[in-house]
């Protein structure tokens, strides 16, 4: 799968050093929103993954993350683009939403 | 008991078994993104949509379901315990349920798209529905069965708090909020389930009503008000909200008085109800005032030969998720019995 795992022991080196613009999937097995959602982020993890890394983080194996980026509601994305957030998303979205986000992420 | 009156007809149905028996209305598809003309196309997913999908794919009619690709499974899939279906002794969870209906449908046979209807067009005899990525799928009957969304307070700072504080999902954020104050807004069996189940994680949490008593049925109003951890504010509105960069406070004015305060807390949950996701058929089908679509008598009929509604979609009263499957039935029924008067051209 092209979407990765990142942790709270990973999280700087993983998105916030990371030379392209990373898309953050916010998600705990609890929420059933978060799971409509990943099939979709799986999708368009293989369409982007030349420009994009696609990551994924587990807010209740990994609390400390969360907490620093403010994160209060899931699913939360957050795109990233030299360690800075340039924009976040929150509830469900559709497929093309989703697209248009990335697209109007990576022209930046 | 079997639930196929016309089994016999081998007519409707025999599209589904290969087109073996074609009918004069059938229409090859060919066009791109064209699917084939189906007997039903069923929009929306939650216990009214998968029903009639368990239905008419049982009865051979070959449905296909636009599910939704962000809210597929409907209302049910943010609650927690169902304790009230029946079948369930020991209840069910609100997704396990939805999860099970759903392979029902798909152990008949029903196409499942994951994703939205984003375009209807019910003029015509062949209905077409178009889904976000273009695809047009074409039914001689649609069942509109898009349930209903959350309704918000409509007050200034609502949409910046929005995932800052203002949550419409207690089962996805209520993690968010361990050992805090929160409150919850409302007073029906939805803001009843969220107050009990927020106080896993929460310190108190607070129930603003704008009444002095709550809607919601009694054994969950007895449990809300016995809970120590909930504290009621009746006769209270949410009228503005403070804080930053989250949300710190809650203005509330009491509805006798007019007098405002102020209330601590990290959080506010919203459960004040839904308003009927009709907007795609607004000027298609009739609705009435708030937005609910009319149907003819207790039947599904819209005022469209071959449109069905049903669920949350039309039920202004009681919004359960038994009644949502029933109406699915119905629905599933009647548009058997119009693609039967279809083919028998009594129609």
């Amino acid at each position: 799968m092209a979407v990765i795992e990142v942790t709270d022991a990973n999280f700087a080196n993983t998105v916030l050093h990371s030379s392209k613009p990373v898309l953050v999937d916010y998600w705990a097995d609890w929420c059933a929103p978060c799971r409509q959602l990943s099939p979709i982020i799986d999708e368009l993890s293989v369409t982007y993954r030349d420009r994009m890394v696609f990551a994924k983080l587990d807010t209740n194996a990994n609390p400390n993350v969360p907490m620093q980026q403010g994160v209060m509601s899931l699913p939360t994305l957050q795109f990233f683009v030299n360690g800075q957030v340039v924009q976040a998303l929150q509830g469900g979205k559709t497929k093309a939403a989703l697209v248009k986000a990335i697209e109007a992420v990576l022209e930046g | 008991m079997t639930s196929n009156p016309f089994a016999t007809s081998g007519i409707v149905s025999g599209l589904g078994l290969g087109g073996l028996k074609p009918t004069a209305a059938a229409v090859p598809s060919g066009q791109q993104g064209e699917t084939r003309v189906r007997d039903v196309v069923i929009v929306g997913s939650g216990p009214a949509g998968y029903t009639a999908a368990i239905y008419c794919a049982r009865d051979g009619l070959d449905p296909v379901v636009l599910e939704g690709s962000i809210d597929a499974g409907g209302a049910l899939m943010t609650t927690t315990d169902v304790e009230n279906f029946p079948g369930f002794p020991d209840g069910v969870p609100g997704p396990d349920l939805m999860a099970k209906m759903r392979a029902q449908a798909a152990r008949f046979g029903a196409e499942l798209i994951a994703d939205d209807a984003v375009d209807i067009d019910l003029s015509g005899e062949i209905k077409r529905v178009t889904d976000s990525e273009g695809n047009v799928y074409r039914g001689r009957t649609v069942i509109l069965a898009m349930g209903a969304g959350y309704r918000k307070l409509g007050i200034p700072g609502e949409d910046e708090y929005s995932g800052r504080g203002i949550s419409w999902c207690a089962t996805c954020d209520g993690f968010f909020y361990k050992g805090k104050d929160i409150a919850v807004v409302g007073g029906g069996d939805s803001a009843a389930e969220e107050a009990t189940f927020l106080t896993r994680f929460a310190n108190s949490v607070t129930l603003i009503h704008r009444r002095d008593q709550l809607r919601a049925s009694k054994i969950m109003a007895e449990r809300v008000l016995a809970d120590p951890k909930i504290i009621p504010a009746w006769n209270t509105r949410v009228v503005g909200f403070g804080g930053s960069p989250t949300l710190q406070e809650l203005i509330l004015r009491d509805t006798a008085t007019g007098a405002e305060r102020t209330l601590a807390v990290a959080g506010l949950f919203e459960a004040i109800g839904h308003d009927p996701r009709s907007a795609l058929v607004v000027g298609q089908v009739d609705l009435d005032e708030s937005g609910y679509v009319e149907v003819d008598g207790d039947s599904t009929r819209t005022n469209v030969p071959g449109v069905f509604a049903c669920g949350d979609l039309v039920d202004r009263t009681y919004r359960q998720a038994i009644t949502a499957a029933g109406t699915g039935c119905r629905a599933a029924l009647d548009a058997e019995r119009y693609l039967e008067s279809l083919a028998d051209g009594t129609h």
